[in-house]
């Protein structure tokens, strides 16, 4: 009678966590809005599955052998000396052995397949839009170079279209990530990183820093509209009208300043290479020796060129 | 005159911790007044602080051990209370500034400070007794590895209420932990605590390492060890090859804290990247550091309550060593997301994927040791199946986190929180309690309360899944780590769930803590006359309980794996003493006590305070302290002496009279 009333109880709470526990099912990891986190999604359950192939009978035996070899239970097979089965032992090596190899081919692929730098292979003829985000003391700035505007806490960017994110650090590392996009990239001061990423319908979504980074970090946080080309534009132009721009002698500096709870602000101008700016403000006594080999030394050509026109 | 420190330094405006330092102070006041009532200033001083038996220093280790837990928990339910409380705009009760130096100090404390006391407590009270040695290999050197360790604690605990601690987290990632974004004395704190203990740990490794290679006794090849003693070996092959990464490590730290140096800063060539990659290659290492010595304990207590051997011998050691090697080649798992190429990426997930392979085939060992055994379900037992379950799961989720792909979006959220807790908890803190249950007789001479234990061990499985389940489900809704407060209100429910499970493993505690009171108080019930209190099989079980402190009066010769066990089988499973009237003994040949170790301790305490506060000539007198004490123990040449053969023999006759007086 007793153990039956615990089992009700135990039913009544499993019951009333069920709501709770299917709430993993509409997140944002599980319910993605973009290519990048779909495969994020079948990968995650690819592994958990896989893994559950070893898991799941590893509990069984536990519990099974625990319950069966019982001291009490006098009827069971009782070996004291019996200590190897090659069999046995052939098995329990093989088993968790395919299972990673079939996993490591599973990690090689879907490594490069999902590599953060990589340009997205998609569906959209048009060139994927450019966003310079920059993390500060607590707040992202978002830099739009080709269309010369800035943002503090907020991107806009048209849905069905590659979004490649230039991302580094105006202060301490943070890492850029819209969970339900998928996946996240640290940004490093002086570190020009990458990140690609598509929207595969129009909606609003969380975005965040997820890499602690002192006092403001929990307010760290953005919001990424995934719109349509028109409401895009609109939005551009909208930004364009702010009376504010951003300079990287002037007012950069102090937007850079720690601060906390930030609301979203608009700058309708920013100074050329600014992005450039803020990753050179950390090169100072640093001889470029072209580490990142091309790329970096063609980008770094581009920046001379442009000081120069200046 | 006294560097940066003024009375302000002391949080008078904080209400918590001066009541925390209140309740600290009284307690203590407690302890010393009780001590000082009974006079037992003058026993502890011989018996304890400047023992360097190595069973006492076990003892010792694991005590602070504890009592650190109790620290490292009050910030864990602290923090779970910040979070159940501050969702949607509410602050909670914790501003960032506290609330950032509670996370910091619970990851430091917990590892530092209760994880690794418990293992090395564990490593000290049994490793010697395990190979048939009278001590460790350098007897002072363990002392003071103890007394290293302990100025660390110390200075944790005064970071409490002079000054604050750390705000970065417990790596304390540069360039958070530079003198630009921390200016504050709480990153000093942490370089400090760390670096005294660990070259402690360091030491420890290094006088382990040699014990165990040069004084097994006669017989015990290295293929006969108790498994427990294998897993110590290449913890301490870990040590000595990792913590000196870290001890480097916090030295550049401490010079672009201290001297302007550009190591890990954002400019001047500085490379926070580096700092983030020593620092895992020793932080992946000290997870195995901390998890292997928990399976050996594991494997012993399956063994013993199954009354079998440990199914698979041989490949439990070959798989204790691969894990060992493969833990130095996995590190930058940690950190998938700072942008490495897809080949080096894939090459680390693969590589920590097949760490899983060694640790599957030891579960399904300990699996295939309760096969056709006779179990008997005593607490040891209970814990060693909790984790089994539990490592399991942890182990899986680890093994998601280790593919690339997936850690892109799982990196630096619960996930994280969750998988490594998941394994902490149910691998190393079950692992340490069965420790704990199972040797506490051989310590101290009786049993611990069952019923007691198996309370705190339901609380803590229960606990554990209802506090950390949540945070893997809020993981998948973009729930990172360390958030002081977050907007989303959907996420409320889940981490109040998950403070309710943050309660019941207090209970847990608290059900520790009655088990320790009930069982002093019944201690005479439970008493462990014959040494051989679970039926053991190792030469550990073959000494009285708590062992004399030569532990053999004769050193043992070893024939088989589970050599006791074997020689009980001989004589019907009883084990027959020798009448000391018919054995001849020797004198033994034993270190001194020491005083070099304490007071070393205690100028390295000094040493630290100082440097934290740049007094420094108060620096001076630390380091001075320090080297004067290490110069007297070094020309000391009053270091031995040799036990009279008649006092072994009395000793052994008195064992040998309650045996008989039991039967």
């Amino acid at each position: 009678m007793r153990e039956k009333s615990y089992l009700r109880a135990l039913g009544a709470v499993l019951l009333a966590a069920l709501p709770l526990l299917l709430s993993g099912c509409s997140s944002a990891l599980m319910d993605p809005k973009g290519q990048v986190g779909e495969e994020q999604r079948v990968l995650i359950i690819t592994a958990f599955v896989l893994m559950l192939i070893v898991v799941i009978p590893v509990i069984v035996m536990t519990l099974l052998f625990a319950y069966r070899y019982r001291e009490s239970n006098k009827d069971a097979t009782y070996k004291p000396n019996w200590a190897h089965s090659t069999a046995i032992e052939v098995v329990v090596w093989f088993i968790p052995c395919v299972i990673i190899a079939v996993l490591a081919v599973l990690t090689w692929i879907t490594s490069h397949s999902l590599d953060p730098f990589k340009p997205l292979e998609t569906d959209s003829d048009k060139p994927p839009v450019v966003i310079q985000a920059v993390s500060l003391d607590w707040k992202w700035v978002f830099i739009y170079p080709e269309q010369n505007i800035a943002t503090v806490n907020e991107i806009t960017f048209p849905a069905n279209r590659p979004v490649e994110f230039q991302i580094t650090s105006g202060t301490v590392m943070n890492a850029f990530w819209i969970p339900t996009l998928g996946s996240q990239i640290y940004a490093m001061a002086g570190m020009d990183s990458r990140l690609n990423l598509i929207a595969d319908e129009q909606g609003t979504f969380e975005g965040r820093s997820s890499n602690y980074s002192g006092a403001g970090f929990s307010e760290m946080t953005f919001k990424a509209h995934a719109v349509s080309e028109e409401d895009y534009q609109n939005w551009i132009t909208k930004v364009k009208a702010s009376d504010k721009t951003l300079s990287y002698k002037g007012n950069y500096q102090e937007l850079a300043e720690p601060s906390e709870e930030n609301p979203v602000q608009y700058f309708s101008s920013v100074s050329p290479n600014l992005y450039n700016n803020i990753l050179d403000g950390f090169r100072k006594g640093v001889e470029d020796k072209g580490e990142h080999g091309e790329v970096s030394n063609s980008e770094h050509g581009e920046r001379v060129s442009a000081e120069a026109v200046e | 005159m006294f560097g940066k420190l003024t009375l302000d330094a002391i949080p008078f405006h904080e209400p918590i911790i001066m009541v925390t330092v209140a309740i600290i102070a009284i307690v203590g006041a407690g302890v010393v007044g009780w001590i000082t009532l009974n006079k037992k200033w003058g026993y502890l001083w011989r018996e304890w602080i400047t023992s360097i038996d190595h069973k006492r220093l076990g003892i010792m280790y694991f005590l602070v051990a504890l009592v650190m837990l109790i620290r490292g928990f009050a910030d864990a339910i602290m923090m779970r209370t910040q979070q159940a409380m501050a969702a949607g705009g509410a602050e909670g009760y914790l501003p960032p500034e506290h609330y950032d130096q509670i996370f910091t100090a619970h990851g430091v404390i917990m590892i530092f400070f209760v994880a690794m006391p418990m293992v090395i407590g564990l490593m000290n009270l049994l490793v010697p007794l395990q190979i048939g040695a009278r001590d460790v290999a350098f007897p002072f050197m363990n002392n003071l590895s103890f007394w290293l360790f302990a100025a660390g604690v110390v200075l944790v605990n005064v970071s409490l209420f002079v000054g604050e601690f750390a705000k970065t987290g417990w790596l304390a990632y540069a360039p958070l932990s530079g003198a630009k974004y921390s200016p504050g004395v709480g990153v000093d704190y942490w370089i400090w605590a760390l670096q005294i203990s660990g070259i402690g740990t360091t030491l420890t490794g290094i006088n382990f390492f040699v014990t165990i290679m040069k004084m097994r006794t006669k017989g015990m090849t290295l293929f006969r060890m108790p498994i427990f003693t294998w897993t110590c070996l290449v913890t301490n092959v870990l040590i000595i090859a990792a913590f000196p990464i870290l001890t480097a490590t916090i030295a550049l730290l401490t010079l672009d804290r201290y001297l302007d140096f550009h190591f890990f800063t954002n400019d001047m060539g500085g490379n926070l990247m580096m700092y983030i990659n020593l620092i895992w290659a020793w932080g992946h290492p000290e997870v195995y550091i901390l998890i292997l010595p928990a399976f050996g304990v594991f494997s012993e207590v399956i063994s013993t309550f199954s009354k079998k051997p440990l199914f698979g011998y041989n490949t439990m050691v070959w798989a204790t060593m691969a894990i060992g090697v493969l833990s130095f080649i996995v590190w930058l798992h940690h950190f998938f997301t700072m942008g490495a190429g897809a080949n080096v990426n894939a090459f680390f997930g693969i590589m920590t994927m097949i760490i899983a392979i060694p640790t599957g085939v030891k579960i399904f060992n300990w699996l295939f040791t309760m096969y056709r055994g006779r179990i008997e379900f005593a607490s040891p037992v209970l814990w060693t199946l909790g984790f089994i379950i539990t490592f399991t799961l942890g182990g899986m989720t680890g093994v998601m986190l280790a593919v690339p792909g997936a850690d892109f979006v799982l990196h630096n959220s619960l996930f994280v929180i969750a998988h490594f807790h998941n394994v902490i908890i149910g691998g190393v803190v079950f692992g340490m309690m069965a420790g704990y249950s199972f040797y506490f007789p051989k310590a101290f001479g009786f049993k611990l309360n069952e019923k007691w234990g198996k309370r705190s061990f339901w609380f803590w499985l229960v606990g554990f899944y209802v506090a950390f389940m949540p945070l893997y489900i809020l993981s998948f809704d973009g729930a990172v780590r360390r958030m002081q407060s977050y907007a989303n209100t959907d996420w409320q429910p889940l981490m109040i769930v998950a403070w309710f499970g943050a309660v019941l493993i207090l209970c847990g505690i608290l059900c520790t803590a009655i088990q320790l009171y009930v069982s002093i108080r019944d201690r005479k019930q439970n008493q462990d006359i014959t040494g051989d209190a679970w039926n053991g099989r190792t030469l550990e079980w073959a000494v009285a309980s708590p062992p004399p402190y030569y532990n053999f009066s004769h050193l043992p010769e070893i024939h088989s794996i589970d050599n006791y066990w074997a020689d009980k089988q001989k004589t019907q499973g009883k084990a027959q003493l020798e009448d000391p009237e018919s054995v001849e003994y020797n004198d033994i040949h034993m270190p001194h006590n020491t005083n070099a170790g304490p007071i070393m301790g205690l100028f390295s305490i000094v040493f630290g305070f100082a440097l934290v506060w740049h007094i420094w000539w108060m620096v001076g007198v630390g380091a001075i302290g320090m080297f004067a004490a290490f110069m007297a123990r070094i020309f000391s040449e009053n270091t031995d002496y040799h036990i009279p053969a008649e006092e072994v023999k009395r000793m052994e006759t008195e064992h040998y009279n309650r045996v008989k007086m039991q039967a």
